[in-house]
């Protein structure tokens, strides 16, 4: 039972058998900077990764890649298509913005840009001779806020009422208004000659005007962008949701009604998704059809998280979502590229940024036997 | 009557073929979402499986004609499993060591996923020169029914034993997954995992292994139907179009059924007799797109009653969608 000196394990060759070998460690604080390179080092990843698949089906992705920029950028017109491109994502993702920021999943945004594309379009076909171009674009908007914010204020209510799942319940809603959107379109609101499956086209009364070639959707999501950025950092309500989003307990202890704040949170939230469905139905398409949001919805959730909720961020990354798009489709013209590749493309850039936040909030620690080593 | 009941039955079966597609990505994100990971990019695996299937088993009879029915059929099933399990990979990765964002994660999987099924079959169709279709070996591996002699049975005959093989191994799986979460021992470390992480790691579970496994495995699970909408609904002819919107439904499906397996066979049953229903019911004038969408609100209605109610077993496991890190315990 005696152990001699020798053989007996100290207390810190304990210590040391018990170390991993590699940990992580939360960095206290980093520069943004810091965070900025690791962001920028991600994004050449993906585009390396993403030629390597071009390079797999034989394309050379330099050309590749020049054409999408060029596609997307190299003339007057083909800036106009996207900056066209990037007006919905940009607003969807400043709708989205005060639901994550009380981490209320909305996922529904795809449905609420369909809820005010309806109600904007209902007035479009019914009334367009009945109100003078102003009035009747006034009521299209106004209609969509309100059907917007009801389609968004639904799952909200059964949120705060009975704790119901936000996440799938806005899921399912989504898929219920773009199904309501096949009837009209192929039922009541159906073009005449009948058969074709599609609603007709506005009369010019109900076209948004444009300004520089773009319709003027762009100057509203430009000045919904600062009034997001006001409203998240500098108001009161801004206030409330940061602290729900940090902690709901916290919250209710200093008096806000929890149950309140989410759901007039999400009727703005699903107002302003509303609104983009009219930009679109008014402004690009002059009709409507199940697929006017086309994948925004989804596509401002990944933007409205990779800005980390600010809205100066989102401008740039929707317009980069959009170079990407319309890049895409230019590259299928040119060199018969399925389009599907931007989704691809988009879909690798989304998982190297995912994965290189981890990077920014943490480092690897290696064990060494005496001292420590940082692994970046 | 007996007209009737003949029409019944075909609509019962063509009810099951139609919705053991959605049965299998149920079950696939159903072990996802038992372990906590909310996975929503079921989309993305469903195409990525679909494709990677259908690429093995065309490249497989195009190098080697003369091949068997048998290989062919696990051939492709292990291909479709893979690749889709591959895209669950790098959302586990993400998700459970990169500590990203379960839901950003997801969809990024479902517009990558989507993009990639897309893109490799429409470049294998340029490639190629034409439509992908699955050699005739292929198509009747699939078609193969293996209690075909059980077939003649008046009206359960046809109604119980008339299908092919994917389908009875969507219904083992479904049975296999039920025992496993409610009667062994490695399936109540699973559900606790899922429930409260850090209670079970508390008591010494890995918690990540069992993360890990169930979303990749949940995920090649999900891959399987997208291969089997291609070789049996599909008849062997690569669409893209025909399998969107199927992930959507799974996923809708396991809040459905509740995250069980078992009522998850009834489910897909039901979504799937109500996705063709608007060919054959004439009687009630429902619209055929709000037929459609029928599934939806059906499981809205679920949802909020069960909410409501907010019985034990029937809800969410408690830390779906939820990170999980050590440190913040």
């Amino acid at each position: 039972m005696s152990q001699s000196a020798a053989q007996r394990k100290t207390y810190s060759d304990n210590q040391e058998r018990k170390e991993p070998l590699i940990r992580i460690e939360a960095r206290g604080d980093y520069s943004k900077k810091q965070a900025w390179t690791c962001r920028v080092i991600a994004i050449i990843l993906a585009i390396i990764v993403g030629g390597l698949i071009l390079l797999s089906i034989g394309q050379n992705p330099f050309n590749a890649y020049g054409t999408m920029l060029s596609g997307s950028l190299g003339k007057a017109y083909s800036i106009k298509q996207t900056i066209r491109i990037t007006i919905p994502l940009l607003g969807t993702a400043l709708a989205i913005a005060p639901a994550f920021k009380m981490r209320f999943w909305n996922i529904g945004a795809e449905g609420q840009i369909t809820a005010g594309a309806i109600a904007a379009t209902y007035f479009a076909l019914f009334w367009y001779d009945a109100m003078p171009h102003t009035v009747l674009l006034i009521t299209m908007a106004a209609a969509a806020l309100i059907a917007g914010g009801i389609w968004g204020l639904i799952p909200a209510f059964f949120k705060a009422k009975w704790g119901t799942n936000e996440t799938l319940f806005t899921l399912m809603l989504n898929y219920i208004i773009i199904g309501v959107v096949k009837y009209l379109q192929g039922g009541p609101w159906e073009k005449i000659p009948h058969g074709v499956q599609q609603i007709a086209q506005f009369d010019a009364n109900a076209y948004l005007p444009a300004l520089f070639g773009i319709h003027i959707g762009w100057i509203i999501v430009i000045i919904l962008t600062a009034l997001m950025f006001i409203y998240l950092k500098y108001s009161k309500h801004g206030y409330e949701l940061s602290v729900m989003g940090e902690s709901i307990p916290t919250a209710r202890y200093a008096g806000m009604s929890v149950e309140w704040i989410t759901m007039r949170t999400m009727i703005l939230s699903g107002a302003i998704a509303g609104l983009m469905g009219f930009l679109v139905v008014s402004g690009a398409d002059h009709t409507l059809s199940d697929s006017v949001a086309g994948g925004v919805g989804f596509t401002a959730i990944t933007i409205a998280w990779l800005a980390q909720l600010n809205p100066i961020a989102m401008v740039f990354i929707s317009f980069a979502m959009a170079i990407l798009e319309k890049g895409a489709s230019s590259l299928q013209t040119v060199y018969a590229v399925p389009a599907s590749a931007s989704d691809m493309l988009i879909g690798i850039i989304l998982f190297f940024m995912l994965g290189c936040e981890f990077f920014i909030r943490y480092r690897l620690v290696r064990r060494k036997r005496n001292k420590q080593k940082e692994v970046e | 009557m007996s007209g009737f009941l003949t029409a019944l039955i075909a609509f019962c079966v063509a009810s099951i073929i139609t919705g053991t597609t959605l049965l299998y990505g149920t079950l696939g994100e159903i072990l996802t979402e038992k372990a906590g990971n909310l996975n929503l990019g079921v989309e993305g695996m469903m195409l990525m499986g679909g494709i990677g299937g259908m690429a093995g088993v065309y490249y497989l009879e195009k190098a080697f004609p003369s091949v068997s029915g048998i290989v062919i059929f696990f051939f492709g099933m292990i291909c479709a499993f893979l690749v889709a399990a591959f895209g669950a990979l790098i959302f586990s990765i993400l998700s459970i060591t990169l500590r990203a964002n379960q839901i950003v994660t997801g969809l990024a999987l479902t517009i990558f996923g989507t993009g990639f099924g897309q893109f490799f079959g429409e470049h294998m169709r340029i490639a190629e020169n034409g439509r992908i279709v699955a050699g005739i070996t292929g198509k009747s591996a699939f078609q193969y029914n293996p209690l075909s002699g059980l077939e003649n049975i008046p009206v359960v005959g046809q109604l119980l034993f008339s299908y092919n093989t994917m389908v009875y191994i969507a219904i083992i799986i479904a049975l296999l997954m039920s025992w496993f979460f409610y009667h062994t021992h490695k399936g109540l470390n699973l559900r606790a995992v899922g429930e409260n992480p850090a209670t079970a790691d508390a008591a010494g579970i890995n918690v990540n292994r069992y993360k890990y496994l169930a979303t990749c495995i949940g995920g090649g699970i999900c891959g399987l139907g997208g291969l089997y909408f291609v070789m049996v609904v599909s008849s062997g002819v690569w669409t893209h179009e025909g399998l969107l919107g199927k992930g959507w439904l799974a996923v809708a499906l396991v809040i459905f059924v509740l995250w069980s397996p078992n009522k998850a066979i009834a489910g897909s049953l039901l979504f799937g007799a109500l996705s063709i229903m608007f060919m054959r019911v004439t009687i009630i004038p429902i619209p055929t797109e709000i037929y459609k969408i029928l599934p939806y609100i059906a499981t809205v209605i679920v949802l909020i009653i069960s909410s409501m109610r907010n019985k034990r077993e029937n809800q969410p496991p408690g830390w779906l969608g939820l990170p999980y890190f050590r440190e913040d315990r």
